[in-house]
């Protein structure tokens, strides 16, 4: 039987949502946040403690981009083991895209992705596809998807390029109340290309993918944001232009929100090396220009949300020419500690700051009530990790089926020590 | 055991030992050819169409007296689905000692030589490199001047799509040749000026040929073009290297172009075949360039 409640006392408590940063304990209690009191007044209540002391205590961390594979690629990753990686990544849940096979474009499937017969390690929130097929002809039923689980629509891995669809697909969701996310790449400006336009890729004779494809997208859709007045969100922004027309729409009030990956505020198109495939991602790593603006504004606001993108290959596949080999890399587990290296010890961003990235505003976007939060009645996911801890990561050991890490071997700073679901503690790295 | 290496790319290549190589190459143009690779197999694997590499490296190979096989991609077990790291293994396991390998993916030949032991030759990968033949054109440009360095060298076409310019500009940069580079702006971004030090961009080629040592002429390559549309009347006019332009280059310059050349288009025929042009020299220095590439990477040097 697993016991019922337990207190974490003697941590340092950052809820951006509450305006706590400093010591106090905290008792969960039947899957929820039953108090949060100054250090040491909870002594004695709770069936069980954990000891945070020189730990950091945060809502748990969502990450409202990842690929579980699942159904459909099993030998990428399933939602058990991509759980699993984002357990030991700190993340208490996750939002799941929809490009499996088939594409998760009816309930049945947003259900069935839900169901615990899968064996999720944390809470997964499917994304459902904003087109039949994400085919961008024809808008899904989001009324029906919503009612199952969505909590976005997207037809991630391809942008919805039609004016007409994007201004439909926008006022369908403002009607039940979802954000539409876009993968903006206007594909037209990229055939064939693998990696990000510029000196590197013109050295190693590969074509080049111009930041125009993301930004020229960007502007449109922000266009029709402010039209329809829907909610727009931008998945992994990378161009510095992109943000630029993020900026000025949050300035006109047009409900627009984005996200930024790990991976390219941590690197550049110059590190993809000698033809590295665990450096070839959708989008490109970019410049150093547009990585420093993306740095920028992770620090000023502007970007609302880091996430992972997590998108598990097999090794066999990555193995390839460059050209041949699939897009993206896995990333639940080095989020922390990359915000934590990069953003906080690197570039002095406030931890309170990192924990909104990682919790507050990602749970907000996609409307996740009662999470991203501390505050009592909301649910008992917390994320409690060690800031000063520095350790190396392996990719071998990753939790997930696929090792297609560009920071295998990193040393990093900022170390998840617990993660804990409803709850129950689904990740101790002790264990 | 002497070391074998892999020969990827110019642009990490010393000038030791690119100096070694083109010495070697000498001494196997001017002395009857020794069986010193006797016995070796070399594995050709092209996954794209060539005539003269192919045949070059297969001659070289022959006359250091090694077993050599040819696989296409489309008579082989590529046609298949076999992966390129397969295919090599499989190589590498019926005993190749070399696999000289020619790939429309830029960084194949990376590939293979991180997947297998065997050294690797790059006999052209995408629109990365073509290292040989950046060899083989420093060997052709060193029968006609003294040395690279204070040359001006000018390389007129699509410079974009060109492995040939990009170990050229490699090759020549580290030994101190003034390289200049003219085409349109789509066949020839700026981007193409970091590359190396030094390099420059004119656009007119009259300009870019004056005072010129070498002029070296590039294919329009349509089949990378990847759906750019070119003006190929509007090309020609602009930048084909016709007889009166040759005029401006000095009156000693050398004429080359890799081929294969599509005349009337970027050259003119009377180019080609007048005195200045070295093209089929170009092509007979191949041969034993590879020769001592492949003794070289097979660490019989």
């Amino acid at each position: 039987m697993k016991k019922q409640s337990l207190t974490i006392r003697g941590g340092h408590v950052i809820d951006p949502a509450e305006k706590l940063d400093g010591p106090y304990d905290i008792l969960l209690k039947d899957g929820l946040v039953a108090e949060v009191a100054a250090r040491g007044k909870l002594r004695g209540k709770g069936d069980d403690t954990f000891d945070a002391r020189g730990l950091i205590v945060a809502p748990g961390f969502i990450d409202i981009h990842v690929h579980l594979r699942e159904p459909g690629q099993t030998v990428k990753e399933t939602i058990a083991t991509g759980t699993a990686a984002a357990a030991a990544g700190g993340f208490t849940s996750v939002c799941a895209m929809p490009n499996t096979n088939p594409v998760n474009d009816l309930p049945a499937i947003t259900r069935w992705m839900q169901d615990p017969e899968r064996g999720a390690r944390v809470n997964v929130f499917p994304i459902a596809a904003a087109t039949v097929g994400s085919m961008g002809e024809q808008l899904t039923d989001y009324t029906m998807l919503k009612r199952a689980g969505a909590v976005a629509v997207t037809d991630d891995g391809k942008p919805i390029l039609p004016d007409k669809i994007m201004r439909e697909a926008l006022l369908a969701a403002a009607r039940v109340g979802l954000p539409v996310i876009q993968h903006a790449e206007d594909t037209r400006m990229t055939k064939g290309a693998a990696m990000h336009q510029g000196p590197t890729a013109f050295r190693l004779g590969l074509r080049g993918w111009p930041a125009e494809a993301e930004s020229s997208l960007v502007e449109r859709d922000i266009r029709l944001a402010a039209e329809t007045k829907g909610h727009y969100h931008v998945a992994h922004l990378s161009a510095a232009a992109a943000l630029k027309a993020v900026r000025r729409a949050k300035r006109e009030h047009v409900h627009v929100t984005c996200e930024v990956t790990p991976h390219h505020f941590a690197l550049i198109d110059e590190d993809v090396g000698e033809y590295n495939t665990n450096f070839k991602m959708n989008p490109p790593l970019r410049s150093r220009e547009d990585r420093d603006a993306l740095l920028a504004s992770l620090a000023d606001g502007t970007v609302d949300c880091v996430a992972t993108d997590h998108a598990p290959h097999p090794q066999n596949e990555k193995n390839a020419e460059f050209d041949q080999a699939p897009f993206g890399i896995t990333g639940l587990e080095t989020a922390l500690g990359l915000c934590v290296s990069i953003l906080h010890v690197q570039e002095n961003i406030p931890m309170r700051r990192i924990i909104e990235l990682l919790s507050t505003n990602p749970a907000r976007v996609m409307g996740l009530a009662h999470r991203g939060t501390l505050a009592v009645g909301s649910y008992a996911d917390v994320t409690i990790f060690d800031p000063n801890k520095k350790w190396s990561y392996r990719a071998v050991e990753s939790f997930s089926k696929s090792k297609n890490s560009p920071f295998d071997g990193w040393k990093l700073q900022g170390e998840v020590v617990a993660t804990v679901v409803g709850g129950h503690m689904v990740f101790h790295s002790l264990s | 055991m002497p070391r074998t290496r892999s020969l990827l790319d110019l642009e990490h290549l010393s000038r030791d030992d690119i100096t070694f190589i083109l010495k070697l190459a000498r001494t196997m143009h001017t002395r009857a050819p020794r069986p010193r690779l006797k016995g070796k197999r070399i594995a050709l694997l092209f996954y794209e169409a060539s005539t003269r590499t192919r045949v070059s490296f297969e001659f070289a190979a022959k006359l250091l007296g090694t077993h050599t096989s040819i696989i296409s991609a489309t008579a082989s077990s590529v046609e298949k689905g076999e992966s390129l790291v397969d295919t090599g293994k499989t190589l590498q396991a019926l005993g190749a000692d070399c696999i000289v390998v020619r790939h429309p993916s830029s960084g194949a030949p990376y590939v293979l030589a991180r997947n297998l032991r065997v050294p690797i030759i790059n006999a052209g990968d995408g629109m990365h490199e073509h290292p040989s033949q950046g060899l083989l054109d420093a060997y052709t440009i060193l029968r006609h001047k003294k040395s690279l360095k204070g040359l001006k060298v000018t390389m007129i076409g699509d410079i974009q799509h060109s492995r040939v310019a990009r170990s050229n500009i490699h090759l020549l940069s580290k030994f101190g040749a003034q390289v200049v580079l003219c085409g349109p702006a789509e066949l020839l971004p700026e981007t193409a000026l970091t590359l190396a030090p030094g390099l420059k961009i004119v656009r007119h080629i009259e300009e870019a040929v004056r005072k010129s040592d070498v002029v070296m002429m590039l294919r329009v390559q349509k089949e990378r073009l990847a759906g750019l549309n070119l003006d190929s009347e509007k090309y020609h006019i602009q930048y084909q290297l016709t007889l009166d332009r040759l005029k401006l280059a000095k009156s000693d310059a050398i004429v080359m172009h890799p081929g294969p050349m599509v005349r009337g288009m970027e050259i003119q025929t009377e180019v080609a075949d007048s005195p200045q042009a070295v093209i089929e020299e170009q092509v007979h220095n191949g041969v034993y360039v590879r020769m001592a590439v492949m003794s070289v990477c097979m660490g019989v040097a």
